[in-house]
C-alpha cells in the first residue's frame, strides 16, 4: 500500500450533491469528524442543475395543503409502489427542511405577503414547489456548500471512490483515487454514507452528466448490499431535441407549471386524450378550463393535463411521435409563448430563455420549443431502512437518488430536492450516532486494498487495448435501443447478452499516458459501475412482466394486480447477480384510507 | 450537414506543453465542448478537460477560446470563421494541472474565509421571516454565480499581477455582495473586505462584467456598492484631521 495515502474519520460521505452535503452537515452537527468526497469540484454535482423547485407542503400559497395531501400525491404518482414510510417521513419533514434552508441563507422567490412562494408542478394537487426562478438547485447547493465548509467538514474534491471496504461484515471506509494526481487514498471511517446520485449515463439521450455512472449503486452491490426497483428509470418528458449536440438537455417541468402547453404537429393539445383512469376528475376537461386554471381561479378550475405525472406525459409524447404527429426533428412542441407575456417568461424561466437562445437559436417568448423525453432519474437503488437510511450492510447508509423506495414506480417533479434534504439529514444523523457507538474504525484489509489498486491500474498495462470511450458508447447504444422507455422480453434478453460481450470488452480496455488527470482512465474505471447498473436494470425489467409507472413493457402493456407492491431485489452472490421477489409491507389502515378517500 | 473544423488545443503540463492541432467533423449546433469531447473519444483519450452539465449551469468547462475566457459548453463553433483554426487554452490566472484543466483550489480557500451568513432574529413567532420579492431580487442577481471563475481569470489584478494573496477577486466580491445585500443578514464583513479582501485593488475596469456567462453586472452592482460600504465604515473625519495636522498615521 506504499502509494496509498490514509485518512481516518468518523463519517465518510461519498458524493457532494444535496444529499451528501446535507448528510455531512448533520453528521458534523452531531459532533462527528466528517470527510466529504466529491467526484467533481465542490458545487458542481447534479443538484446544481435542478431547475423547477423543491416540493414541501408549506401551505404558503394554498392553505389546504398539508403532509397528508403531499403523501397521497407521492404514493399515487409512484403508482402505489413507494416505501410508504419513506413517503410519509418525506411529506412530514420536507417543510422543516425548506425553512431550515432559509435560515441558512437561501433566497426563495416570495409570495405577496413575504413568505416562500410555491409553484404548481406535475402530479401535485396544490402549488407546492419552493423555487428560485428556474435555478432552484443552484441556490440549494450554494447554501449547503457554504454551510458545510463553515461547519468544518473536510472536503476532498475530484476524488472517485472505487471500493467500499467491509470489515467483519460492516462498512469500514472506502478506497478512491484523486483525479489530479492519480494517487490512491484510503478513507477509514466508522460509517459510510453513499450519496452518489444516479445512473443516467448508461443511456445515450440523458439529462445526466459524466459523473452519473451509478458508482454508489455499484459500490453498494459490490459490498453485498441489496438493491430494489432497478427497472424503474424515469424518462423526463421534456428535453431539447435539436440541434443534435444538445439532445437530452433538460427543459424544466416549470415551463408547464407556469402555463406551457404540449402540442403535436397538427397543433392539437394531445394530453387531453391521455388521461389515466386513476386521475380522471382531477384534471381539466377542456382547454378553456385548463387556461382558466393557469391565469384565473385555481379553486374553481382543474389543472391542465400537461401537469399529469412524468411517466404519463413521456409515454404520450412517444405515442404521438410514433403515430406520425411529431415535429421535424422527432419531438413535440412545448409552447409558452402563446400563453404568457415575454416579461413573465423571462422572469420565471430565465435559464430556459437563455439556453434556447444560445444553443438552439429559439426565442421561447416568441416561438414554441421542440422537446422530447430524456433519461433523467432512477427510482430504484440501495434498499434502506426508512428511519435511518441504513442499507442491508451495517454501517453503510444511502441517501438521495442512490437510495431506493421513496419514489416507487415514478417520482413526482420537485420530490427529489426535498428527498435529498429529508433523507440526507437522517442518514447523516444515524451515521454519526453509529460511528460514535462504534469507536475507531478497524484496520483495513490489506489484501482487498492491494487487489483493488492493482485492478484499477490494469488498463495501463494494455496501452494498445480497446478505447474505453468506444465501449461506453456501445453500452449507451444498447441501453437506449433496448432498455429505454418501452421494453420487451426479447429486447431485454438481447441487452443482457450484449452486456456480457461488453463486460468482456471492458476487461481489455487500455490506456496510454500517465495517471495524472487522464479521462480515458477514469472512463475505463467507470465502465464497471455502468455495466453493473445496466445489468441490474435489464434483469429487473425482464422480471417485471407488467407496465407500471416508468416501467413500460410493450409485451405486457397493463398493470398486473399480482405484481402490485411486490419488488425485484438485486444482490451479488459471489460473482453472480441474483434477483428475487419480495412483497412490501402493507400500508397501515389509516394511510390506506387516506389514499383511497382523499386527504 | 457536417463540416471539417480545426482546433488547436493546448496539451501539456506545468513544465512543458504545446498547441496541438486536431481535425474534427462538426455537426449542426455543435459547441466547443462537443468538439473537444469528440477529439477525446476518437483521437486523444487522455485529453484532460473538466465538464458536468453541458448547459451553462455548473461552470466547470471554463477555458480560453481564441484568448477569450468562455464556457466551452455555451460557445458555438459556428461563431468562428470556418477557415481559421479555433485555439483553446486553459485559464491563465490559475496554475495548470494538465491540458485544459487548471488548479482552481485557491478559490475554495478564499470562499472559506468570507464571514458566512448570519440572519437577524426571526420575524414571526413560528421562527420564520418575511421578505418581499423586491428585496430578494438584488441578492438573487449575485446568487446566479455558477463559480466558473472566468471573472477571476480575466481580472488583471490576478491574471497579470498575480496578487492572489492580497485580493479575493471579483467572484468572491460577488459572493460577499450576495451576503451583504441579503435582507436578513447581520454579519459584519467590511473589515474583511478592506483587509483580507483587498477590495481597493479593484480599479473598476469592468473586464469581469464583460466575461460573466450569467450576465451579472459584477462591477457596477456588486463591487462599487461594496467599495462605498467599506469607505463609509472606515472614513472617520476626526482621524483624517489628526493625520493632516500631525502628518502621522493613527493606525
Amino acid at each position: 500500500m506504499g502509494d496509498v495515502r490514509s485518512y481516518e474519520h468518523d463519517v465518510l460521505v461519498i458524493g457532494a450533491g444535496g444529499a451528501g452535503l446535507r448528510a455531512a452537515i448533520e453528521a458534523a452537527a452531531h459532533g462527528a469528524k466528517v470527510a466529504l468526497i466529491c467526484k467533481s469540484l465542490l458545487g458542481k454535482a447534479h443538484t446544481v442543475m435542478a431547475e423547477g423547485g423543491a416540493a414541501a407542503a408549506l401551505g404558503t400559497v394554498v392553505d389546504q395543503d398539508n403532509w397528508r395531501v403531499h403523501f397521497r400525491d407521492t404514493m399515487r404518482g409512484g403508482k402505489m409502489h413507494n416505501n410508504w414510510r419513506m413517503a410519509q417521513i418525506h411529506a412530514q419533514e420536507a417543510p422543516d427542511r425548506i425553512r431550515e434552508l432559509e435560515a441558512w441563507g437561501a433566497l426563495f422567490d416570495r409570495t405577496a405577503d413575504g413568505r416562500i412562494n410555491q409553484r404548481p408542478f406535475g402530479g401535485h394537487t396544490y402549488q407546492r414547489l419552493a423555487h428560485v426562478g428556474d435555478r432552484t438547485g443552484l441556490e440549494m447547493i450554494r447554501v449547503l456548500q457554504d454551510k458545510a465548509v463553515h461547519a468544518g467538514v473536510e472536503v476532498h474534491m475530484e476524488c472517485t471512490v472505487i471500493k467500499v471496504l467491509v470489515v467483519d461484515e460492516r462498512a469500514a471506509g472506502a478506497l478512491g483515487y484523486f483525479r489530479e494526481t492519480g494517487r490512491f487514498a484510503l478513507f477509514r471511517a466508522g460509517a459510510v454514507v453513499l450519496a452518489t446520485g444516479g445512473i443516467g449515463k448508461a443511456w445515450q439521450v440523458t439529462s445526466n452528466s459524466w459523473e452519473y455512472t451509478g458508482d454508489g449503486h455499484y459500490l453498494a452491490y459490490d459490498a453485498g448490499a441489496e438493491l430494489i426497483d432497478m427497472e424503474f428509470v424515469q424518462f423526463h418528458p421534456t428535453a431539447m431535441v435539436w440541434p443534435p449536440s444538445v439532445r437530452g438537455i433538460l427543459v424544466t417541468e416549470g415551463v408547464r407549471g407556469e402555463g406551457g402547453v404540449l402540442r403535436n404537429s397538427q397543433g392539437e393539445r394531445f394530453m387531453f386524450r391521455y388521461m389515466p383512469e386513476m386521475f380522471k376528475g382531477d384534471f381539466a376537461a377542456t382547454e378553456q378550463e385548463a387556461d382558466a386554471w393557469v391565469t384565473g381561479d385555481r379553486m374553481k378550475n382543474r389543472r391542465p393535463p400537461e401537469l399529469l405525472t412524468r411517466d404519463v406525459v413521456s409515454k404520450a409524447i412517444v405515442k404521438e411521435i410514433e403515430d406520425g404527429r411529431g415535429t421535424p426533428h422527432g419531438g413535440v412542441f412545448l409552447d409558452i409563448a402563446s400563453k404568457r407575456p415575454a416579461d413573465f417568461i423571462k422572469q420565471k424561466l430565465p435559464s430556459m430563455y437563455h439556453q434556447f437562445k444560445e444553443l438552439a437559436d429559439v426565442d421561447i417568448t416568441k416561438d414554441p420549443m421542440e422537446i422530447g423525453p430524456t433519461t433523467h432519474y432512477v427510482m430504484g437503488g440501495v434498499k434502506v431502512d426508512a428511519e435511518s437510511q441504513m442499507s442491508t450492510v451495517p454501517g453503510l447508509f444511502a441517501a438521495g437518488e442512490v437510495a431506493g423506495g421513496m419514489h416507487g414506480a415514478n417520482r413526482l417533479g420537485g420530490n427529489s430536492l426535498s428527498d435529498l434534504l429529508v433523507f440526507g439529514r437522517r442518514a447523516g444523523q444515524h451515521a454519526a450516532e453509529l460511528a460514535k457507538r462504534r469507536g475507531r474504525p478497524p484496520a483495513s484489509p490489506r489484501a482487498a486494498v492491494d487487489a483493488a489498486v492493482q485492478g484499477a491500474l490494469a488498463p495501463f498495462e494494455r496501452p494498445t487495448g480497446e478505447n474505453p470511450f468506444a465501449v461506453q458508447a456501445a453500452l449507451q447504444d444498447v441501453m437506449q435501443r433496448k432498455a429505454g422507455i418501452v421494453r420487451d422480453r426479447s429486447g431485454l434478453e438481447q441487452t443482457l447478452a450484449e452486456l456480457e460481450r461488453l463486460t468482456e470488452r471492458a476487461r481489455h480496455v487500455g490506456i496510454a499516458g500517465s495517471r495524472e488527470y487522464n479521462p480515458g482512465w477514469h472512463t475505463a474505471l467507470d465502465l464497471r459501475s455502468l455495466l453493473a447498473v445496466s445489468e441490474m436494470t435489464a434483469r429487473a425489467a425482464l422480471e417485471r412482466t407488467e407496465s407500471r409507472g416508468a416501467h413500460t413493457r410493450g409485451d405486457h402493456p397493463d398493470s398486473d394486480p399480482k405484481q402490485e407492491r411486490r419488488q425485484v431485489v438485486v444482490r451479488r452472490d459471489a460473482d453472480r447477480m441474483t434477483v428475487r421477489w419480495e412483497a412490501q409491507p402493507e400500508l397501515p389502515a389509516d394511510l390506506a384510507k387516506l389514499i383511497k378517500e382523499g386527504a | 450537414m457536417s463540416e471539417q473544423r480545426r482546433l488547436r488545443i493546448f496539451r501539456g503540463t506545468r513544465s512543458s506543453g504545446e498547441l496541438k492541432e486536431y481535425a474534427v467533423e462538426a455537426g449542426e449546433g455543435m459547441v466547443v465542448l462537443d468538439a473537444v469531447h469528440k477529439i477525446q473519444a476518437e483521437q486523444a483519450p487522455d485529453l484532460a478537460v473538466r465538464w458536468n452539465c453541458k448547459a451553462g449551469k455548473c461552470g466547470s468547462c471554463s477555458a480560453e477560446v481564441n484568448g477569450r475566457p468562455k464556457l466551452m459548453c455555451m460557445t458555438r463553433l459556428s461563431d468562428y470563421p470556418v477557415e481559421q483554426p479555433i485555439t483553446i487554452t486553459p485559464m491563465k490566472a490559475f496554475p495548470l494541472v494538465r491540458d485544459l484543466v487548471t488548479d482552481v483550489s485557491w478559490n475554495y480557500e478564499v470562499n472559506k474565509r468570507i464571514p458566512g451568513f448570519r440572519p437577524r432574529t426571526p420575524d414571526a413567532p413560528d421562527g420564520t421571516w418575511r421578505m418581499f420579492q423586491y428585496e430578494v431580487e438584488r441578492p438573487q442577481e449575485f446568487r446566479k454565480c455558477i463559480e466558473c471563475f472566468l471573472c477571476q481569470d480575466v481580472c488583471h489584478v490576478l491574471r497579470t499581477h498575480g496578487k492572489h494573496q492580497e485580493f479575493i477577486g471579483p467572484a468572491f466580491l460577488v459572493r460577499a455582495a450576495a451576503y451583504e445585500t441579503h435582507p436578513l443578514d447581520v454579519a459584519e464583513r467590511r473589515d474583511f473586505l478592506k483587509t483580507e479582501g483587498g477590495i481597493a485593488l479593484c480599479n473598476i475596469t469592468k473586464c469581469c462584467t464583460e466575461v460573466c456567462p450569467e450576465s451579472i453586472t459584477i462591477t457596477d452592482n456588486a463591487i462599487i456598492p461594496l467599495k462605498e460600504r467599506v469607505v463609509d465604515a472606515h472614513y472617520d473625519p476626526l482621524a483624517a484631521l489628526w493625520r493632516k495636522l500631525t502628518g502621522k498615521s493613527n493606525d
